[in-house]
């Protein structure tokens, strides 16, 4: 009885204070305004069902749609033609009964072939997107919130003895390079001993000596930045692929690996505006550790951007695939992607503009529903805009 | 400023010293070596390869061959691996040839994005402004490539002209005008493939500047005093609002040098990109790795060229 009491009570309380809106319905509620945007989640949408069910479709040793099966009786049929039935064998026949993007110069069904390149797109997005993100909230992190410390002379000197021996080791020197890493071990114990008997607060001169700070972490960190953003990254890509063995998942390690600067960035600059602020500072008394305040209070607020930045990383993170396939590196030629249909196109495109245009047809659509998309979430989620419109 | 300058100068080339070890790691610690490139090639024997890694230090350790790569970066002295021509020589022989699609290509990005952004800002969720940022994403998300083959089926059908390549070979005894209508010709496609992205960035970013400006009292009082449309928007609006894109003059400078690999090579265009692209497939590592130093070195003369150009035209900005 006094249970019920209670409870009607709150709600006398909270009824006339705000209308009751979640965040996800306060999102939804100025998202729907945004007509292109809409339209960029549908396609978003479709594009994701499709590349799945592209990957279930067009795998295993059996496939429904078989998008390496060579008929050269059916080659370049233009979109919608029906197979030639009395010429193929029993099966040979598309499961559809009509090729709905025509055929290949190897008379390979197009549309099988764009379903697996649909799955291949999809992962190289999201794997390296989300690569980017890892690194980039991982360093931006530490940047924003660890960097007003600095590192000590013994840090410096550990992680330099241990470059050095391991760049030693690669380079053939394999003694020195063991030296240099015992070194770097041998500082790494100093550290951990002075620490022991000094209980943080150094005071013999040998040991402050130890503790004499550098340059800060933010520094380190940011100068990294400079450096990776020093590179033009198409072509970095390009020269690691086209070191590296052919195979799908490189390419998506190497687009991670060199597009996380801006989400860095992002994180660092929210990070040093969160770790400002109330909350964060009502937390730290409340006694929660770094951890716990990194993780459940200050990256909860500082994803927004890093979400948008993501969402159109994706989309360049297909368009650069494309463009590496369609140069010929990258995913090894038996298995389709967006940019070898059109890149095997190219030499047809007077007798078969489908080749083309399909494939080109599709990145443009994929690509720019991604923008669009994340166009749309930036302007929800930025406030400073939100107000103005 | 001049304290400025002096550590922005010490911060650069601390950058720079390592990006160079970067990028030298990159390439060589990457699985392969350039001596195996052909292993199919007959005349390629055991003492073949074992000459060749001799000649380009390649038996050296890893930390030898940096100092020998960069103590004949400096002194000016590098040679393809692949022909023997100094490197710096066949980069100056692309960058020619890259220079008048960079220069197009930038004339066309900044006359038209100007305009377009300017307009789009001043009628604010008009039709023009809304088809022109549709048009600016669809700009952005065109593949190159494809938008390449798009442009050459419409031109060779529209107006029958060649497009592919630097000139029409075989031109030798026509008149100065025909040759110069025919190069122009050639230019004209993959300028503005390459000044496509850039124009709809650039657009999108005058637009908002332009917004941002808008917006702000004195723009407000200028109207409210009844000064003509024109006066406000480009006397008073736009004048400020020009003040971040006098910065980006710098940032343009390592476009010089990066040249589009996919655009040059559909165009058979001999520029940088495409030297860039034949390095990479004979990998050859002196051409590699000296592109690579020098676009970074544009990198930080433009951000330096940058910041500088931002102290002069805004004096709130003290360092």
């Amino acid at each position: 009885m006094e249970h019920m009491n209670t409870d009607t009570q709150y709600d006398l309380l909270d009824e006339p204070l705000a209308p009751k809106r979640t965040r996800l319905e306060e999102f939804w509620r100025l998202f729907r305004k945004n007509r292109l945007a809409i339209a960029g989640m549908v396609f978003f949408i479709l594009f994701f069902v499709l590349a799945i069910a592209g990957f279930g479709l067009t795998r295993g040793n059996n496939p429904v749609l078989d998008p390496a099966l060579v008929r050269l009786q059916d080659k370049l049929r233009p979109p919608l033609a029906k197979p030639n039935l009395e010429r193929l064998q029993p099966h040979e026949i598309p499961k559809l009964g009509v090729y709905i993007f025509g055929t290949d110069d190897l008379g390979r069904d197009v549309f099988a072939r764009m379903l697996q390149g649909s799955w291949v797109s999809l992962t190289v997005g999201f794997v390296a997107v989300g690569i980017a993100v890892l690194i980039g909230i991982f360093l931006g992190g530490i940047a924003g919130y660890y960097g007003s410390r600095h590192i000590r002379i013994g840090q410096l000197l550990a992680v330099t003895f241990l470059i050095i021996g391991a760049f030693l080791v690669i380079s053939k020197l394999i003694w020195a390079g063991v030296a240099f890493l015992i070194c770097g071990c041998g500082c790494i114990f100093i550290s951990l001993r002075i620490k022991k008997t000094t209980k943080g607060t150094p005071r013999s001169a040998a040991s402050r000596l130890w503790y004499f700070k550098t340059i800060s972490i933010d520094t380190v960190v940011m100068r990294f930045v400079d450096i990776m953003l020093c590179f033009p990254s198409f072509f970095l890509i390009l020269t690691v692929v086209a070191l590296l063995p052919a195979s799908i998942y490189n390419i998506m390690i190497v687009i991670g690996l060199t597009s996380w600067m801006g989400t860095t960035r992002f994180v660092r600059a929210e990070f040093l505006s969160l770790r400002e602020q109330d909350f964060v500072a009502a937390a730290r008394a409340l006694g929660l550790n770094n951890f716990r305040i990194i993780f459940r209070h200050m990256i909860p607020n500082a994803v927004a951007p890093v979400l948008v930045s993501a969402t159109i990383g994706i989309a360049s993170a297909i368009l650069t695939e494309a463009g590496l396939s369609f140069l010929g590196f990258g995913v090894p030629p038996p298995h389709a992607t967006w940019g070898n249909i059109l890149s095997d196109g190219k030499r047809f495109i007077f007798d078969a503009p489908w080749l083309t245009f399909v494939p080109g047809i599709a990145i443009l659509i994929v690509v720019l529903s991604f923008n669009l998309f994340g166009e749309g979430l930036r302007d929800v989620l930025n406030p400073k805009l939100r107000e103005r419109s | 400023m001049i304290s400025f300058i002096g550590r922005s100068i010490v911060q650069k080339i601390i950058t720079l010293f390592f990006v160079s070890i970067v990028s030298f790691l990159i390439i060589h610690l990457a699985p392969g070596e350039p001596s195996q490139v052909d292993p199919l090639n007959p005349k390629f024997t055991r003492e073949m390869v074992e000459r060749f890694r001799a000649e380009f230090h390649l038996d050296k350790p890893l930390y030898r061959q940096y100092l020998y790569f960069y103590r004949d970066l400096f002194s000016g002295k590098t040679i393809s691996w692949k022909d023997n021509q100094p490197v710096f020589k066949k980069i100056w022989e692309r960058f020619l040839n890259s220079l008048p699609l960079f220069i197009v290509g930038t004339i066309l990005t900044w006359t038209i994005s100007f305009p377009v952004g300017i307009r789009s800002a001043i009628f604010r969720g008009g039709i023009y402004d809304r088809s022109s940022t549709f048009f600016s994403y669809l700009l952005i998300s065109i593949p190159g490539f494809f938008f390449a083959y798009i442009l050459i089926i419409f031109v060779v059908n529209q107006f029958q002209v060649p497009v592919i390549g630097m000139e029409t070979f075989g031109m030798g005894d026509t008149t100065w005008l025909n040759r110069a209508m025919d190069r122009i010709w050639h230019l004209v496609l993959p300028s503005l493939l390459g000044a496509t992205a850039g124009i709809a960035v650039l657009s999108r970013y005058v637009r908002s500047q332009m917004l941002e400006v808008e917006g702000q009292d004195y723009v407000r009082t200028a109207k409210a005093k009844g000064l003509a449309p024109d006066q406000v928007h480009y006397k008073h609006a736009l004048r400020n609002a020009l003040l971040p894109f006098v910065t980006m003059f710098g940032l343009i400078l390592p476009g010089l040098i990066g040249g589009s690999v996919i655009i040059e090579s559909i165009f058979a265009w001999p520029g940088m990109g495409r030297m860039a692209y034949e390095a990479i497939l004979a990998r050859d590592y002196p051409i590699i790795l000296t592109l690579n130093f020098v676009s970074a070195v544009l990198v930080l003369i433009g951000t330096f060229i940058s910041d500088l150009l931002y102290l002069v035209v805004d004096p709130r900005i003290r360092l």
